[in-house]
């Protein structure tokens, strides 16, 4: 997702000359080519998230469209005031993204274990929040990032993920992905466990469907509300804690559309996700996962 | 009008406007008027008809809470009106009492420290970038130095060559608890930004010629510039100066025509 990351910023880039990226000092040999095609619309800020995040909003205010990176908790949580108050309040042309979601840097420990971003930056106005589970979401929201105006998050996974969509999927802002249609129950994924889920059900042939959610704000409700009639169950899973992730989004935007009148029950949900907790042994990022439950 | 009688109204006009509010922070605006009075007074290229002006210098207070400082100033030009101005911290007024960036002449909303130094060199960054000779003014208290932010900003301007970016601390000396010295010393402040590759001016914040012979300095700087101004919170009216509490306190009605005879005289 990091690859395609870069060469879709690179790509549009070509096109729009606000693209300005900033970094935190990571993403050796990943940035290198933005770098080096646009040494003016680049700078590498140094290990200091808050000023990179109050320069990207500076840099905004005059007109460019801003990217900030660096990994996991660090282009968010560290900085997530300047995200809140500088960026999202003032409604800024910044895009916040961070490689390494969920246990992506599983044995670097929990300082690099992104399981409640999603939670934190879902709840500040004005930003938008995607997730891609795969390098064909990661390079569709670039692009579409590229052309919203305002304050965005992206959570990206590593290097290296395999693809589970075709090539030739497209979506739009803020929408959710049909991945396979199927009997009884869905499962509803955000981020890479997109392609664990979509093994899973292939290896064991099952006839659930399986929905992939790029954004998670805003989610894509009229997606939720047709699946709800075409399914008994769901099943969502999310590689974040429990509270505030993709899994309470789910819950939120079917007790929304049940108070308007659009859906006629609630549905049967079942989320798993990190159960408030850290992990601190070292292991695979699929060690993690099985450690935290995340499984189905 | 001269820069002397313009802080001189200033001073008035924040008196008036924590009176009415029964507002606070009162000394740490006082202590930046004459500051602000000879900025807005020729040293800043800004059209108060025309906020938005695309080549308008910019300026950033930091120390948000200091607000009705710079209310005043900007009304007082005619950026909006003295009316609007008394609605300060009214239901429904854009005038809330941090710096909000919904008020004609304010680029940035400012009231959590430590955040506008950053945003300054975004935007001293921006113009070097566009080779446009716009400057940014930074305003800084000395309390909020405390903030390490700030200090990610201090490592930046120079490594970046943001000589465009004017940064003024309101030293004053008083933070929430005590004294700088006694909370966290900051000393020696301007040997710190020196070590920093700044170009460190120091001056009586409260003389009119040493503030504009610091700003002619620092426009022709090759170093970023900090103006490390020395303030007296509450400065104009005695029973205000130095003392803590008027961080806090508003002023009686008897308190405020003593004050205004005073800053008057």
């Amino acid at each position: 997702m990091r690859t395609a990351f870069v060469q879709q910023l690179i790509e549009e880039a070509r096109k729009d000359h606000k693209v300005f990226l900033l970094t935190g000092d990571l993403g050796f040999s990943v940035l290198e080519p933005f770098a080096n095609e646009f040494p003016e619309r680049y700078i590498n800020v140094g290990v200091a998230e808050q000023n990179m995040t109050g320069i990207a909003a500076g840099l905004a205010m005059d007109g460019w469209n801003v990217f900030t990176y660096s990994i996991a908790n660090f282009p968010t949580l560290r900085c997530i005031e300047q995200i809140r108050y500088d960026v999202c309040y003032h409604n800024l042309n910044v895009k916040v993204v961070s490689v390494g979601a969920g246990y992506a840097y599983a044995s670097l420990g929990a300082s690099h274990h992104a399981t409640e971003d999603i939670a934190m930056m879902r709840a500040i106005p004005n930003i938008t929040v995607a997730s891609p589970g795969d390098p064909t979401e990661a390079r569709l929201v670039t692009t579409e990032f590229v052309k919203h105006n305002g304050p965005c998050y992206l959570r990206l996974g590593k290097a290296g993920e395999p693809k589970v969509h075709a090539d030739d999927v497209s979506f739009t802002f803020g929408a959710g992905i049909e991945v396979r249609k199927g009997n009884g129950t869905a499962v509803l994924t955000c981020g890479a466990m997109l392609k664990y889920a979509a093994d899973f059900l292939n290896e064991n042939k099952s006839v659930f469907g399986l929905y992939s959610f790029p954004y998670i704000k805003p989610i894509d409700k009229k997606l939720l509300k047709k699946i709800a009639i075409e399914y008994n169950e769901f099943i969502v899973i999310e590689e974040h804690q429990l509270s505030g992730g993709f899994g309470s989004v789910i819950l939120e935007a079917y007790n929304d559309l049940l108070q308007e009148g659009l859906i006629n029950s609630f549905p049967k949900i079942r989320r798993i996700a990190i159960p408030d907790k850290f992990i601190s042994v070292a292991g695979s990022q699929e060690h993690l996962r099985k450690l935290a439950g995340l499984t189905l | 009008m001269t820069s002397i009688e313009f802080a001189k109204n200033i001073r008035k006009t924040i008196l008036q406007l924590v009176f009415k509010a029964k507002a606070s922070h009162v000394g740490g605006a006082l202590s930046m008027a004459d500051l602000l009075a000879v900025l807005y007074n020729g040293t800043m290229n800004v059209k108060p008809e025309n906020p938005e002006w695309e080549e308008r210098d910019i300026f950033l207070l930091s120390k948000g809470h200091a607000c009705t400082g710079v209310y005043a100033t900007l009304a007082l030009k005619g950026f909006f009106s003295m009316e609007e101005l008394f609605t300060y911290s009214q239901n429904d007024s854009r005038l809330l009492s941090h710096t909000s960036h919904k008020v004609p002449g304010v680029e940035l909303s400012t009231g959590s420290l430590g955040h506008a130094f950053s945003v300054g060199c975004g935007l001293a960054l921006s113009f070097k970038r566009k080779k446009n000779n716009r400057k940014v003014f930074v305003m800084l208290s000395d309390g909020e130095l405390d903030e390490g932010s700030n200090w990610e900003a201090i490592l930046f301007a120079p490594h970046h060559g943001l000589n465009n970016l004017i940064a003024i601390v309101d030293y004053n000396k008083i933070q929430s608890f005590g004294t700088t010295t006694e909370v966290l010393n900051l000393e020696p402040l301007a040997k710190k930004f020196d070590a920093f590759g700044w170009n460190a001016i120091e001056i009586d914040g409260h003389n009119h010629e040493e503030i504009k012979a610091a700003f002619s300095k620092a426009l022709s700087s090759e170093k970023p510039p900090v103006i490390i101004a020395h303030t007296v919170k509450g400065k104009g009216v005695d029973f205000m100066e130095n003392e803590l509490l008027w961080h806090y306190k508003s002023p009686s009605e008897e308190q405020l025509n003593e004050a205004l005879k005073q800053i008057e005289a």
